[in-house]
């Protein structure tokens, strides 16, 4: 039987809302599953996480150390917890991505990135060129180590009730990585990878003044805030809200996509949304091709209407 | 100080991808391929520091068949000194990429390893960090500034919250991110000048790196397909539609 371990993100001592659908992805793998924390002080995550449906265990590593996320860090704690285990399982998200392969190269195993269906214990479909192959693969013999793309599973409930305890480790930790500071981005609307509603506004907008438009639909339809590349390149909206193949991969239940082409780069992010509607003023649009709704107009007539007829 | 830049061939990103009907993996016999996007931004940064004087030696490496010579060329031509080709062709997973890299790393006794953040053939994001592991050296993943000051670089991150900065001490792994910076126009005289420039093949036997097991790829399927979609004609007619699906 599979021992899954799955290490949990953790941000201003809670819990990331990722690891609720990294838990689905266990449990379609099948096993026994412990979550994994790190951190200064973790016991509010790790009471979310004890809550779970299908968690068994919560881990508690808890050090002075841990208290910022640095991968160069983590990594060789989690390589030792890692050793009882058949899968090490990461969100899909930066820190996941960072920390992942650090921890595989330290057992020595390949490790896979973006894990968005379960066939087995070994097998898996992955995304490769953008999302435009699915490519499906079987693990050599050893511990997994995978990342599990977000925007593929949805969130375990929270009706379980796991056993927390504290586990420790004896990794020597490096010094040569420190962390300076954070500058986070405050936002009162949805986060983008959770939210059921994603608004999303291209390179048309023009300023990021213009981008209001935006935001007063969003907050009329309580939906997250995203962007392309292009308007994130442009300097209309800081770079945390780009939606694609380099920023994040997302699947609400509704996407709006306004003054968005749809690069490849841009699908790639949003393949998986249940409904995409498309607004844009040029009808050959290749966002058109997948949208499920379309409007051809000017979003700077088209939005503000939209917005008052809510 | 020496820096090495990792980079490779990849079908290129404006190329749209056709899956073979067999399900064996993508068409890329005939298919336009070039420099990982984020490698030239890679190439980019070593150059820009150098031209700080911040560094004084860029060596460029890949991995791949004859063809990736090509890609070296190009490193060359935006100011690399000099090149290493890893002659293996066929699939190379990080891992096993991540070792010949850590052993050129090892052998010319660079100080920075500079590579992107991913591949957009593989989709990966693995290769900087496995580098950074098994040299059990500091890793700046994700870059959008650099600043090198002596034996230490200050690197701020694009992370999902935000931008997170951290220092770390050299040697060190560099992931870039695509805020990073914009890679220069390469110029005819300085591709005239790249053909001149040394590239050293060498193998993983040379390198003792031997490629342990992947993952097998057991097939390779297009995305499934979006159902066609509707084009409505006014804003009503959406709010319309969006309602009787219970969406709004």
């Amino acid at each position: 039987m599979s021992k899954i371990l799955i290490i949990g993100e953790t941000a201003d001592g809670k819990l990331n809302s990722g690891v609720a659908k990294v838990v689905a992805a266990a449990q379609a793998i099948g096993g026994e599953i412990v979550v994994a924390l790190l951190g200064a002080d973790v016991s509010g995550a790790a009471a979310e996480a004890a809550k779970l449906d299908g968690v068994s265990k919560v881990l508690k590593v808890e050090r002075a150390e841990n208290a910022h996320i640095l991968a160069a860090i983590y990594a060789p704690q989690v390589a030792e917890l890692a050793k009882d285990y058949s899968h090490v399982l990461f969100p899909g998200t930066a820190f996941g991505k960072d920390l992942a392969p650090r921890v595989a190269a330290k057992l020595d195993v390949q490790q896979l990135s973006d894990i968005m269906h379960v066939h087995g214990a070994t097998r898996f479909d992955r995304p490769t060129y953008a999302g435009n192959a699915i490519t499906t693969v079987e693990a050599p013999a050893g511990i997994v180590v995978a990342t599990v793309r977000l925007a593929s599973f949805t969130a375990v409930a929270a009706g379980g009730s796991a056993a927390v305890e504290a586990a420790s480790t004896s990794a020597a930790l490096p010094s040569h990585t420190r962390f300076v500071k954070m500058e986070a981005q405050k936002s009162e609307r949805p986060d983008l990878q959770a939210a059921s509603k994603v608004v999303s506004g291209g390179r048309a907008l023009g300023s990021s003044e213009n981008f209001k438009v935006i935001y007063d639909f969003a907050d009329k339809i309580g939906a997250a805030v995203g962007a392309s590349r292009a308007a994130v390149d442009s300097g209309y909206v800081p770079n945390d809200l780009q939606v694609g193949q380099t920023g994040k991969i997302i699947a609400p239940e509704l996407y709006f996509a306004i003054g968005i082409s749809g690069a490849i780069q841009h699908l790639a992010g949003i393949k998986d949304a249940r409904t995409i509607v498309a607004i844009n003023k040029d009808a050959e649009a290749p966002i058109f091709e997948v949208a499920d709704y379309g409007l051809v107009g000017d979003l700077f007539t088209v939005v503000p209407e939209l917005t008052s007829k809510l | 100080m020496k820096a090495l830049v990792s980079v490779k061939r990849v079908v290129d990103y404006n190329v749209r991808i056709q899956v073979k009907s067999d399900g064996s993996g993508v068409v890329t016999d005939g298919v336009k391929h070039s420099m990982n996007p984020f490698d030239e931004i890679a190439m980019e940064e070593a150059v820009r520091l150098k031209e700080k004087g911040k560094i004084t030696e860029i060596v460029a490496v890949t991995i791949g068949g004859d063809k990736s010579e090509e890609t070296l060329r190009t490193a060359l031509a935006f100011g690399a000194d000099r090149a290493i080709h890893i002659k293996e062709g066929g699939e190379v997973q990080p891992l096993t990429a991540a070792k010949a890299f850590a052993a050129v790393l090892k052998k010319e006794g660079a100080q920075l390893f500079i590579a992107g953040k991913q591949a957009i053939d593989d989709d990966a994001n693995q290769t900087g960090q496995m580098v950074a592991a098994l040299l059990d050296i500091a890793q700046a993943t994700f870059a959008s500034k650099v600043e090198v000051d002596g034996n230490k670089a200050v690197v701020t991150r694009e992370v999902d919250a935000g931008l997170e900065t951290i220092e770390v001490d050299l040697p060190a792994v560099i992931t870039t991110d695509l805020r990073l910076n914009e890679p220069r126009y390469l110029k005819l005289p300085d591709i005239m000048k790249a053909k001149k420039k040394p590239i050293d093949a060498t193998t993983f036997a040379d390198l003792g790196v031997t490629p342990g097991a992947g993952f097998k790829v057991t097939k390779t399927a297009p995305p499934p397909t979006r159902s066609k979609g509707i084009v409505v004609k006014t804003v009503d007619e959406l709010v319309a539609a969006l309602k009787a699906k219970g969406l709004l």
